[in-house]
């Protein structure tokens, strides 16, 4: 194997962010407190570069070292995705970190190395390769959700999410070993052909991939694995809360789907079998739980769990399908979940991020009591993130819904659609319990008592991209379902 | 037919362009522009009656476009003889709903008008709606608007009562959601059209109608989904109450006869007898409640599944009377029912008590007041020349060529109206009015009687002279029933009857439509004349 200068063009992106984080670690202890504004704008040009560098990489699949890292169109749709919720990460971060006095360099560095590792993730055609992207992201999220220092939940949400999640990096290398030794290879293609050639004579390859559903299950925080989300979620700072919620998730949807179905393709019909089960347990545990939260970030969390329930019914549907990727709607619904789920949920916890005022926390929802009269705009703001997470049309919740149900009944599985969406009643009912507490409830201390709330200029970037992603993706998907679906045919 | 103005994007996203606008105007002005808006919207509404090519039962006014290719998902509205009065019915209520909140709401007018108007946009897009997941999207874009509308502006219980019509609806309509997609799988296509030209198998169309039944019996609602309509209504503000009433109410028998019947007639004829036997316990039951209610709004809201249950009645006798009837119907419970909610809607604006025991002996003080309420409350009984006596009439006709047991039960939901709404007629106009009130108790002013006044027209108008209505009802009632016919036979059998009991007739119409062609004898059957028809029975009497 060689290294050409091709190569390295591929990765480019990657190799700025990495250089980006480089940059700001190393500057960030001679520049003054009031200079280190300055790491943000550093950030998010880097990011605005990637994203348009990536965007140009679009349509043309290429392969780097050797085929260990492709960079085709589904890399590239999951990487524009995740530079979008990181530049948007870094803009509520510049007044959140302010507000709750962290005021840390090195975390615009850890977003853009956790950032890196995703990248490396949903890019990488070999399990190895994904699994260190993997480990990158994870040891940059350990340290974001432990920065609260002084606080104890803050500093448990860290030691937590190490433990499970050192736990899980485990259970996932040991299923890349069995399957390295079932097939001979940790490249996804020769997995695949190896599969595909002499189906199971061994349990070696079930076993491994039980493994491999484990090991993802708990990034992507599934039921059973769903244990350590709320209290990470609750713990960790609002805006690592955002980012752990959006862009993990969606950068562990990028390589689980490339690993269960380029590598894992041929073991289909068991695997569906086995997120059937998750599915249902996700979308009834995720759903039942949330309804009794009386924390919003609690909330968010069950409902994020609940979410990747949701997605979840794409990839069983795909299992399912006779053709795994190609034309069938599963796979790119799972895409286009995880992208409007983006929007909505930061959207979501942006709202929260801004409600942190001196010291009022603002993450129970009996904080948002009267919001309409005390901030009419964040008030409506939150109702149209609530009624998307919901699925209630005409907001981009509802068309990922749609396609994730379309691809389930198209799947023949009309019942497995029935039980989400009547789960997504029962979802309905919390997410409107914040919208009446909002609107329907007079503020218990007079306006005058609760802090007055104003929208910097950073949260309101991140507002109205979140806002204009729930309504414009509601209104005109079709753009990005052509390039979720696009995207799909990258996959072999 | 083909124009060139696009009637129906204009009626959709004029209220909706207009709710935006709201946001950048002061407070104080918001009131006559939404006033304006609405008043345009009606404007651009009515031409429509007389374009309306009422000899053709294809989709009028149709507009097309891509919205969505993959899977292929349109932007195709278009209007027929079913659609076009409910549409028009819309129109005609907003600009009656935002005078009626004129004074009466206080608080955050602002939001309230947009959210008036947000909703108006919606149901014209459902009536509208030729494609099933854009008719999905306005069918559930209305119900937050809707919550809003109950939740802050209610009453005290508003809370329990605005969640337990969100859950109850968003319930039902998520099956909706399932029965469209498995219908898509089958047949390849949303387009209502489409999908109303092809059949399914028997088990299929056993679990859609299933499905069906779930969102559209919620919403009109059918016994025994109907506990949350006495709840919303009597917690929703005034103009809430009107469009809940009026216009929501009407999209589940619209789902039933624009869905139910023509895509599932082998589902539609096997239920039929639940769906007879739900329908006549909703009269005599929704009655019976009417009866012992002794708050005004209540009232109404128990007479309103009393009246729809007379809808679904007419629906499923599968003849031309019966459906046409049951249109006929939902456009008259909307008029009237709007009426008698503005009646309380004033009243309380005025004693700020919903009470029949304190809203009593108005007729002295208020006598304009009186007179409205005797002639909404009268045509919501079905009195011979008001708009009620129409539809019920031709209900009650379609049942007994089909049914005579449920003809005759049905009756008696007639005479239990005229119980309870005479009984509260008695006691809120006549009688001798409590010291506390009367102070309060002036007569409607001009405003007020802006709202009244138009439906007054419409109950009298539409009482004497249907024809029009009918006459434009007809080739898309007809077009229905060749569709949701299994059986030939029993079609001659119908019209046989049909044409010996209502009598005169007119000479045929150039029939429309494919399916029509498809059954020579719907085609052949001339269409029946409302008016004629009904003259003459009407001077022998009726109980």
């Amino acid at each position: 194997m060689t290294l050409s200068a091709g190569d390295l063009l591929l990765i480019l992106p990657e190799i700025l962010v990495v250089a980006a984080a480089c940059t700001v670690l190393a500057i960030e202890p001679i520049m003054t407190p009031h200079q280190r504004d300055g790491l943000a704008w550093l950030s998010l040009s880097t990011l605005a570069v990637c994203m348009g560098l990536i965007a140009s990489q679009l349509g043309n699949p290429a392969e780097a070292f050797g085929g260990f890292i492709r960079v085709d169109d589904y890399a590239c749709f999951w990487k524009l995705l995740l530079c979008l919720v990181s530049g948007l990460t870094v803009l509520l971060s510049y007044s959140y970190l302010k507000e709750e006095r962290l005021r840390v360099g090195e975390y615009y560095a850890f977003v853009l190395l956790a950032l890196a590792g995703m990248m490396v993730m949903v890019s990488a055609e070999d399990l190895l390769t994904i699994y260190l992207g993997t480990e990158l992201m994870s040891l940059s999220l350990y340290v974001m959700a432990g920065l609260k220092r002084a606080e104890p939940r803050s500093l448990e949400a860290s030691a937590k999410y190490f433990v499970l999640g050192a736990f899980s990096s485990g259970i996932l290398l040991f299923g890349i070993s069995l399957l390295y030794g079932a097939t001979g290879s940790t490249r996804l293609p020769a997995i695949g052909a190896a599969l595909a050639g002499h189906g199971l004579d061994t349990p070696l390859p079930l076993v491994a991939t039980i493994l491999l559903a484990a090991g993802f299950g708990f990034k992507l925080a599934v039921v059973p694995f769903h244990m350590w989300t709320p209290d990470v979620y609750q713990g960790a700072p609002t805006s690592v809360t955002a980012f752990m919620a959006v862009a993990s998730k969606a950068a562990s949807f990028g390589a689980f789907l490339r690993v269960f179905v380029e590598g894992l393709g041929g073991l289909k019909t068991d695997w569906s079998f086995l997120f059937l089960l998750i599915c249902i347990a996700t979308l009834v545990l995720g759903n039942s739980v949330a309804l009794v939260q009386t924390n919003i970030k609690r909330m968010l969390a069950y409902s994020s769990i609940a979410h990747a329930g949701y997605a979840m019914i794409g990839v069983v549907a795909s299992g399912r399908s006779p053709e795994l990727a190609g034309n069938a709607i599963g796979i790119a619904s799972v895409m286009l979940y995880l992208a409007f789920y983006a929007f909505m949920t930061f959207g979501a916890f942006a709202v929260v991020a801004m409600l942190r005022k001196g010291d009022v926390e603002g993450d129970e929802i009996e904080d948002f009591t009267g919001l309409a009269k005390r901030h009419p705009l964040a008030a409506l703001l939150m109702l149209v993130f609530m009624v998307s997470l919901a699925g209630i049309p005409p907001t981009a919740g509802f068309i990922g819904k749609f396609y994730v149900f379309m691809s389930a009944v198209e799947a023949g599985l009309a019942w497995l659609a029935v039980v989400a969406l009547i789960f997504a009643v029962v979802s309905a009912y919390y997410y409107l319990r914040v919208v009446m507490v909002m609107y329907m409830r007079e503020p218990e201390t007079s306006t005058a008592a609760s802090p007055r709330l104003v929208l910097s200029p950073a949260i309101s970037i991140v507002l109205a991209c979140a806002i204009a992603g729930v309504v414009i993706l509601g209104l005109y998907p079709g753009p990005l379902v052509n390039l979720a679906v696009q995207a799909v045919q990258a996959l072999q | 037919m083909t124009d060139s103005f696009p009637w129906l994007t204009v009626l959709i996203f004029l209220p909706l362009v207009g709710a935006a606008m709201l946001c950048l105007f002061k407070e104080s002005a918001v009131r006559p522009i939404a006033f304006g808006i609405t008043i345009a919207e009606f404007a651009v509404a009515a031409p429509l009656w007389w374009l309306f090519d009422s000899s053709s039962a294809s989709m009028q006014f149709t507009e097309q476009a891509v919205w969505i290719s993959r899977p292929s998902i349109q932007y195709h509205v278009g209007l027929d003889g079913i659609s076009l009065p409910l549409v028009l019915m819309t129109t005609v209520l907003l600009p009656l709903c935002v005078l009626i909140s004129w004074r009466s709401v206080e608080t955050r007018i602002k939001s309230f008008m947009a959210l008036l108007l947000v909703m108006e946009g919606a149901m014209i897009g459902v009536f509208a709606a030729l494609d099933f997941v854009l008719f999905y999207i306005f069918w559930e874009a209305m119900l937050i608007p809707m919550y809003l509308l109950i939740g802050v502006w209610g009453g005290p219980n508003r809370l329990y009562a605005t969640v337990k019509f969100v859950l109850y609806t968003l319930a039902g309509s998520v099956l909706l959601l399932v029965a469209i997609l498995v219908l898509y799988v089958q047949a390849d296509t949303f387009d209502i059209l489409r999908l109303s030209s092809q059949s399914y198998a028997p088990t299929l169309q056993f679990w859609l109608f299933l499905a069906f039944f779930a969102a559209f019996a919620v919403k009109v609602p059918m016994f025994p989904f109907h506990t949350w309509l006495p709840d919303a209504h009597v917690e929703a503000p005034t103009a809430g109450s009107v469009i809940l009433a009026s216009v929501l109410l009407k999209m589940g028998t619209y789902g039933f006869l624009r869905f139910s019947l023509p895509m599932l007639p082998d589902a539609s004829k096997a239920f039929t007898p639940l769906m007879v036997a739900l329908s006549i316990t909703a009269i005599i039951y929704g009655a019976y409640m009417a009866l012992a209610q002794t708050d005004l709004k209540k009232l109404i809201a128990y007479s309103s599944v009393s009246h729809m249950g007379f809808v679904t009645l007419g629906l499923f006798t599968f003849n031309l009377q019966g459906i046409e009837g049951a249109v006929m119907q939902m456009v008259n419970h909307g008029i009237t029912t709007g009426g008698l909610f503005l009646c309380v809607g004033i009243i309380y604006d005025r004693t700020h008590s919903r009470l029949i025991a304190d809203n009593v002996g108005l007729a002295r003080p208020m006598p304009r007041y009186a007179a409205c309420l005797v002639i909404f409350a009268l045509s919501s009984l079905g009195l011979p020349g008001t708009n009620s006596f129409v539809g019920e009439f031709l209900v009650l006709a379609g049942t007994f060529l089909t049914n005579k047991l449920a003809a005759t039960l049905a009756s008696l939901g007639i005479i239990l109206a005229a119980a309870y709404l005479l009984w509260m007629v008695q006691r809120v106009a006549f009688g001798v009015p409590s010291p506390v009130f009367l102070p309060k108790l002036h007569d409607v002013n001009a405003r007020e009687a802006a709202a009244l006044i138009p439906l007054v027209v419409l109950v009298f108008w539409i009482g004497v002279f249907p024809n029009p209505l009918v006459s434009r009802l007809h080739p898309s009632v007809n077009h229905v029933l060749a569709r949701a016919l299994p059986q030939p036979a029993t079609e001659t059998e119908a019209m046989r009857l049909h044409d010996e009991t209502i009598g005169p007739e007119t000479p045929p119409a150039p029939s429309g439509g494919v399916a029509l062609a498809r059954r020579p004898n719907v085609s052949d059957t001339p269409p029946f004349n409302g008016a004629e028809g009904i003259e003459p029975l009407r001077k022998e009497g009726r109980p």
